[in-house]
């Protein structure tokens, strides 16, 4: 029994292993066969990653191609229902049919922690998850994104809204 | 009385009474949407249909009367089921735009759907289109989709403001509400259609889309639009007033409240020219100065004056506390009788239900807390006496008192000019100390209304240095879950004290002993020392007020014949 009471587990080995070296050259041996694989490491900044689509990266407002308006309705909702309080929405009416539209959308990208949970909620598929996940400030002000940095337009998400077609 | 069996509980009620009420006296709710306490009984919802013991069919509790030994089931199977059945009826064609509709989180339609109702619905077909977005007056915006037609707006209309305006229009399914031909909804009481709506049909244009219920704290508070001092809650985001709507007290405004104080009397606790810091003129400049500074500055102002050179004006637009301070500073520490209060009435500008000529919440209080012309030296003759010179200094409390331009300019023969109040005005800037005061939405206090009714408001927006109280507010989600570096709570915290607070501190600077450390206690003062508040508490005020003592200083008691009109 160790200090914390916990049992510490020997292992039992063979009279091989105990011998060593046959281990060791077993050891060498996986890492030659490595050695002539086809590399997969990335090298990053040069060479992308492009996610799949059930990748959660930063929340995006989708905008509509033809009218450039953006789809959300400013219920608040993703608000309410975001878990580290990350988003503001300030709404404002609008003669559209729509009725109102949100005349402030902040997500502090620095509360955000990428759960979706504002997608999920959202009644008309206006806040959904990007593939976007570098991020990088320099001042917590920045991190703070308005509308000019959420509004993406419809053509560039489509991955990802054909992905959540699957579940509606 | 017959005595009455509601979910097992007996209860004896008065001969006539409702199963809805006799069930509210027992403590159980009964759903309902078309009832409303304050209203006369429609009965077309069917929401509060329940079982009846004897009875072949179920009954609706709003309109069925009680009878001796009637045994009432509100949760039995069968009435459940009827439950289920109408809520599904009622939402054949209620669009499911909960997330934009003003009302959610606050929706009767969609608190008793998510208790009582099926989940789903029976019909495929497409819900009706009716108007939506129709502006039925200036403050009320009307969406026909969403109208349950409860008729609870138009027996509002009716029944209490008594200027019938909205009506049933088309039939059917196609039945929406509309105001007669040629006219409008713009009653001074149309936006109680608002209250009344248990969905969110009728909306408030000012607070529309403003923000959602949740995000909102209500503190309750007595509106200071005019000497009726309605019960109000004061709903609050990011330390701002959004909206005012009315709080029962069967004693002073029932269910209801004008619209002007809905509107208005808010204006000046968010107005972008709040005063925010103490004000002291150097060089004919006023400018901004420190607390201590500027209390300094001003009990040095005062002091080289003798009694009969100083008057002191109390206000109507602020506390008892406020008021009984500030004779108090007059009488004991400068000595003066010169002591008076300006009424702020509109004439004629008053009915039968509610709005009152006097549009100062407070003048009976200041009045009662001893702000009383006495010796013939009203606010008439300290205005004569200082253009002729023998009145040098003037306090002025929470009051614009420049209101014309003669008055104007015998202010500016002042040699000394203090005045506290919560925005720029005209009386401040020829001041030569500004105090910034607590408006009465940031402050404790209370405000004895017409009618003698003495009544308790507390802070519902914080300032630097008065905190909200815990427990004295519901709590926002932001509340609850929010920290202090949270944007949303970085809405503007001012720099402002009770006048009380400010006045006794002068008065300590000149000699006076008046070290108080809550308006609790200032109130506790008062109901000792003076007669019409004796007996009376911050504890005993509660949600209803309490009535000022009858052998009080005789101006209130006797009817008033304002007073008859109303009764």
């Amino acid at each position: 029994m160790s200090e914390n009471g916990n049992e510490r587990i020997k292992p039992k080995m063979s009279l091989w292993e105990r011998l060593y070296f046959p281990e060791i050259l077993r050891g060498m041996s996986i890492t030659i066969r490595v050695f002539f694989r086809p590399k997969f490491t990335r090298q990053y900044p040069e060479e992308r990653w492009i996610p799949p689509p059930v990748f959660r990266g930063r929340p995006v407002l989708v905008m509509e191609d033809e009218t450039g308006v953006e789809r959300c309705v400013a219920c608040g909702l993703c608000a309410r229902v975001c878990p580290s309080l990350a988003i503001q929405v300030q709404a404002a009416e609008t003669e559209l049919d729509k009725e109102r539209y949100p005349k402030l959308f902040e997500i502090n990208m620095l509360r955000c922690i990428f759960c979706g949970f504002c997608e999920e909620v959202c009644p008309e598929e206006a806040i959904i998850m990007s593939k976007e996940f570098e991020l990088t400030f320099t001042n917590p002000k920045d991190a703070i994104y308005g509308k000019d940095k959420l509004l993406i337009p419809a053509s560039q998400l489509k991955d990802r809204l054909d992905f959540l077609k699957q579940y509606r | 009385m017959p005595k009455v069996t509601i979910e097992g509980k007996t209860v004896e009620v008065e001969n006539g009474t409702t199963i809805i009420r006799a069930a509210a006296q027992a403590g159980i709710e009964i759903p309902h949407f078309c009832w409303h306490p304050g209203l006369s009984v429609a009965g077309n919802c069917r929401m509060c249909l329940v079982e009846i013991e004897k009875m072949p069919k179920l009954a609706i509790a709003c309109a069925t009367q009680v009878s001796d030994g009637m045994v009432v089931h509100v949760n039995s199977e069968k009435a459940i089921e009827a439950r289920k059945a109408v809520l599904e009826f009622i939402l054949i064609n209620h669009p499911l735009d909960c997330p934009i509709c003003d009302e959610a989180g606050e929706c009767n339609l969609q608190d008793y759907t998510y208790s009582y109702g099926p989940g789903h619905s029976a019909l495929e077909e497409a819900k009706n289109k009716k108007p939506k977005r129709v502006p039925l007056g200036p403050n009320v915006v009307y969406d026909a989709e969403r109208c349950i037609l409860c008729s609870r707006c138009i027996r509002v209309m009716d029944e209490v403001v008594k200027n019938p305006t909205l009506t049933f229009v088309e039939r059917g399914d196609r039945v929406y509400i509309d105001t007669f031909p040629g006219k409008e909804l713009n009653d001074p009481y149309s936006m109680n259609v608002i209250d009344v709506c248990p969905v969110g049909a009728l909306t408030n244009r000012d607070y529309r889309f403003k923000a959602r219920v949740w995000e909102t704290s209500s503190t309750e508070g007595i509106c200071a639009g005019c000497s009726r001092g309605c019960n109000i809650n004061i709903w609050v985001r990011n330390n701002e007033i959004l909206r005012l709507t009315p709080r029962f007290n069967p004693e002073v405004n029932s269910y209801w409240m004008c619209d002007n104080g809905r509107l208005n009397s808010f204006r000046e606790v968010n107005s972008a020219e709040r005063l925010n810091s103490p004000l002291v003129r150097k060089d004919g400049v006023l400018q901004e100065a420190g607390w201590d500074e500027s209390l300094a500055h001003a009990a040095d102002a005062l002091k080289p004056f003798s009694k009969d050179e100083i008057a002191v004006f109390g206000s109507a637009y602020s506390s008892v506390e406020d008021n009984y301070i500030l004779q108090k500073f007059a009488k004991q520490v400068l000595g003066t009788t010169n002591i008076d209060f300006l009424q702020h009435t509109i004439e004629g500008d008053q009915d039968n239900l509610l709005i009152r000529a006097d549009k100062t919440p407070n003048s009976c209080g200041a009045r009662e807390a001893g702000v009383v012309s006495s010796k013939g030296v009203d606010s008439k003759k300290i205005f004569e006496l200082i253009a002729a010179g023998k009145i040098k200094a003037l306090y002025v409390m929470d009051d614009d008192i420049a209101a014309s331009k003669e008055i104007e300019e015998l202010l500016t023969k002042l040699d000394v000019l203090i005045v506290n109040h919560w925005v720029k005005t005209k009386t401040t800037q020829l001041a030569d100390v500004v105090f910034p005061s607590a408006t009465f939405a940031e402050k404790y206090g209370t405000f004895v209304n017409f009618l003698g009714r003495v009544q308790m408001f507390r802070p519902a927006v914080s300032t630097l240095e008065q905190e909200r109280v815990p427990g004295r507010f519901t709590m926002s989600r932001l509340d609850k879950f929010g920290s202090a570096f949270d944007k949303w709570n970085k809405g503007p915290r001012r720099n402002v004290r009770s006048s009380w607070e400010i006045i006794s501190a002068v008065g300590n600077l000149l000699g006076g002993k008046m070290r108080y450390q809550s308006a609790q206690k200032v109130f506790d003062e008062i109901a000792q020392v003076a007669p019409s508040f004796k007996g009376l508490s911050y504890a005993k005020l509660g949600d209803r007020g309490a009535l000022l003592s009858r052998q009080g200083s005789g101006s209130i008691g006797k009817k008033s014949k304002e007073e008859a009109l109303v009764s």
